[in-house]
């Protein structure tokens, strides 16, 4: 490797400082006492910009070390948090992938990677496109950034790729220019436009900061990476040491303000973005386990574990199947290993790993809860809430947990204290929701889960419901007629012919 | 209109000739009870006849599929209702079942056969449209309908519980009428707000019932007929027109209905 891309911070003190120290001098030979203190407060000044500097030259190694710590501790507390977030979401019963693998991979293929289901919204879905495909490929570019950083070198991979190189910091410049563009859209639709989904009763205050956060974070970034490339830019017109680039077309429009600053302002300003945008995006990365935007990793496991069957299928309960069969004297009964589990659903160890994983994958766009007819027609009821609550329950009881707290018996639970049965009474399961999700999430499941729950193990129904319990059981019909009447119809059709 | 006499035959009056039936008409409690959508299942019967299809019905023998208790969270009453349909079937040695009802077709096809019940499930929609396709319903150039507006309102449980989208519609175009469609259609069509048990209670407390909202939609449409392919979206639909006060311009009516009506059953 040539050496001179290796060791760019340490070079020579720019020659205006030297100056001002020469001019220093005369100033004492005069001897006046304010002169003396402007003196004593240049030297010192003087002393302080050398030690900078001395610190800048000794910097490749200090600022390795300090990577490189940085880089430990963002790991340490990221891995913290993704090992919460899992045995969080191994509360939940185990789920297993049942049926065509290679359907699997296709959703994955298509939905997640593909955004297939994005663009059912064209406008959001060439907006969101920009930044997914910013943050799969400028993270690239974070490798880079990384290795830099650790081995103390600038821009590692420009002597490898070439020509190539400027045409692919060119790209990036590209993407992150409209990952910008899209991020104001999208501050724009949600505090201008106040697009609806975004300001439904479940998006309180957090839900909304959060929204905002990301965009803000996202938009900070990109400006620190074509602040950096500017500044790099004009470093490299001034001083031979640094990598080459060649022209890199949106930055340079930063250029002109950049221009006028000292070389070794500049290399501060350099420095500086670099720092910030590594750090920025290591911050970032810890900040996403937090935050609804957990999605950008989750909704790939997500479309894999979706369920392959037609929507309408709910899922069959074997328990109760065994149960009805040594009821009705049919074949052999199985007697399940084990405490039987409660019928349904009450908090969050009832559902399955599955369910708990896409509440973490939500990244609360609410598209599910802007076509469901129970919100849209002003009942309480929103899939986007039961995602939410799924996912603050499962925090709730993960916290909890981690303090040698009570955990699932703390006294609550997600039916009751997050979800009410008003909620989930008001769904038609019409599956609208479920069509609506980018990326494949099912919150009709929940909620028959809990209803389940409600129906069986506290015959809580609402009345009317039950009523039709009891019509099914004696006259075999929703509908309290007598079962001898059922076929009444044809005789109907026979005496009018 | 002559004198017809229309054969429904059950299932047990067949086997007991040592026969059985080419295709199984599942009623449905709906089809068998609710006044109004009696008359689907008769215009449905009428169609077999004409066609000259070996149907039978189960008649008394047959119950509630079980669909509403499960879809409520009863999920015991489900599975009795379920294993009891499922071994009168099995009993008969049903192959292939019909039924006008999506809510029957969807449990009958996706749920029964976890439970020990496998057969060949289609929706009458299909079912007239493969009949329209075979050349064994014939329609009549420049029909009644020709020229009508027909907006057709998607069945939940047919449209994104089972992806039947066009076939209904194809039905509807064999009429030769003017299919106009809603502004939520097929993937986002929007619910009658009877599914998922809601039928057989209230509306949660809200600002307005889900059927006004899709009639009001139904009626932008400008159609004078809003045609379904379900007993419940029937129900709501018809109550929505009614509140709207549209009952004498606008009709609700069931595909079957439609064809048989074209047909001069």
């Amino acid at each position: 490797m040539n050496p001179r891309h290796k060791d760019f911070q340490s070079f020579a003190l720019p020659t205006e400082l030297r100056h001002q120290e020469k001019i220093s001098v005369t100033d004492l030979r005069r001897g006046t006492k304010l002169d003396k203190f402007r003196f004593a407060a240049k030297i010192a000044y003087i002393f302080l910009v050398k030690r900078i500097l001395t610190y800048f030259r000794s910097m490749a190694i200090v600022q390795q070390v300090l990577f490189l710590l940085t880089l430990v501790v963002a790991t340490y507390f990221i891995w913290r948090r993704v090992s919460r977030i899992k045995s969080n979401i191994q509360l939940g019963k185990p789920s297993e992938a049942a049926g065509d693998t290679s359907q699997r991979w296709k959703n994955v293929l298509l939905v997640a990677f593909g955004q297939r289901k994005m663009f059912k919204r064209v406008i959001p879905a060439f907006l969101h496109f920009w930044i997914y495909a910013g943050f799969i490929i400028i993270n690239l570019e974070v490798l880079e950034f990384v290795l830099d950083g650790l081995l103390g070198t600038h821009r590692l991979f420009a002597p490898f790729l070439g020509s190539f190189y400027p045409l692919l910091m060119n790209l990036f410049e590209l993407l992150a220019v409209a990952v910008l563009v899209a991020c104001l859209f999208f501050l724009v639709r949600r505090n201008v436009l106040k697009i609806k989904r975004f300001w439904s009763a479940e998006m309180t205050s957090w839900p909304r900061l959060d929204g905002n956060l990301i965009l803000v974070i996202e938009i900070t970034l990109m400006l620190a990476i074509l602040t950096m490339n500017a500044s790099d830019q004009i470093l490299q017109s001034r001083d031979e040491h640094y990598t080459a680039t060649g022209s890199l077309f949106f930055s340079s429009f930063l250029m002109p303000m950049l221009d006028g600053l000292s070389t070794s302002a500049l290399i501060g300003v350099e420095r500086f973005t670099w720092w910030f945008h590594i750090v920025g995006i290591l911050g970032f990365a810890l900040y996403v386990t937090y935050s609804k935007h957990l999605h950008i990793f989750l909704a790939f496991p997500n479309t894999y574990y979706a369920n392959l069957e037609p929507k309408g299928q709910i899922k069959n309960m074997p328990v109760v199947t065994n149960e009805v069969k040594s009821m009705l004297g049919l074949g052999a009964v199985e007697t399940p290993a084990g405490e039987p589990g409660r019928f349904g659903a009450k908090d969050i160890n009832d559902l399955s790993r599955v369910n708990l994983m896409a509440a973490y994958a939500c990244t609360e766009c609410g598209r599910c809860t802007s076509e469901c007819p129970a919100n849209l027609t002003g009942k309480k009821l929103s899939p986007r809430k039961i995602m939410m609550d799924t996912r603050d329950r499962m925090e709730e009881v993960g916290e909890s947990l981690a303090k040698g707290g009570r955990g699932l018996q703390d006294g609550k639970s997600l039916l009751g204290d997050y979800v009410s049965k008003e909620e989930i009474n008001a769904c038609t399961s019409c599956n609208a929701c479920v069509e609506a999700c980018p990326v494949l999430i099912n919150p009709l499941e929940i909620i028959l889960e809990m209803r389940r729950y409600v129906a069986m193990e506290e015959s809580g129904s609402p009345a009317q419901w039950n009523a039709m319990f009891q019509n099914i059981e004696t006259s075999f019909a929703p509908w309290k007629f007598p079962a001898s009447d059922r076929f009444n119809w044809a005789n109907e059709l026979k005496s009018k012919s | 209109m002559s004198e017809v006499n229309y054969s429904i035959p059950t299932v047990a009056e067949m086997a007991a000739k040592n026969e059985s039936p080419e295709i199984l008409f599942w009623v449905g409690c709906a089809g068998s009870f609710d006044d109004r959508y009696k008359k689907v299942t008769k215009a449905f019967v009428k169609i077999l006849n004409a066609v000259g299809i070996q149907f039978a019905v189960l008649g008394p023998e047959e119950t509630c599929t079980g669909d509403p208790a499960r879809r409520a969270g009863n999920e015991f009453l489900f599975q009795m209702q379920a294993m009891n349909n499922i071994t009168v079937m099995n009993g008969y040695n049903i192959k292939k079942i019909v039924t006008a009802c999506p809510h029957c077709f969807n449990t009958i096809k996706n749920e029964y056969p976890e439970l020990g019940g496998n057969y060949e499930v289609i929706h009458h929609s299909t079912f007239l449209q493969q009949l329209i396709n075979d050349g064994k319903i014939k329609m009549k150039e420049g029909g009644s309908f020709k020229g009508k507006k027909i907006t057709y309102h998607d069945s939940c449980y047919l449209g994104r519980a089972n992806g039947v989208y066009e076939a209904p519609r194809e039905v509807l175009q064999a009429l030769d009428a003017d299919l106009v469609e809603m502004k939520r259609c097929r993937t986002t069509g929007l619910c009658c707000g009877a599914g998922g048990a809601q039928m057989f209670k209230e509306p949660e407390k809200g600002s307005k019932d889900i059927n006004v909202e899709r009639t009001e939609e139904a009626l932008n449409t400008g159609a004078t007929t809003v045609a379904v392919a379900c007993p419940f979206c029937m129900t709501m639909m018809s109550d929505g027109v009614k509140n709207k006060n549209k009952e004498n311009e606008v009709a609700v009516k069931d595909l079957a209905e439609l064809i048989a009506e074209s047909q001069g059953l």
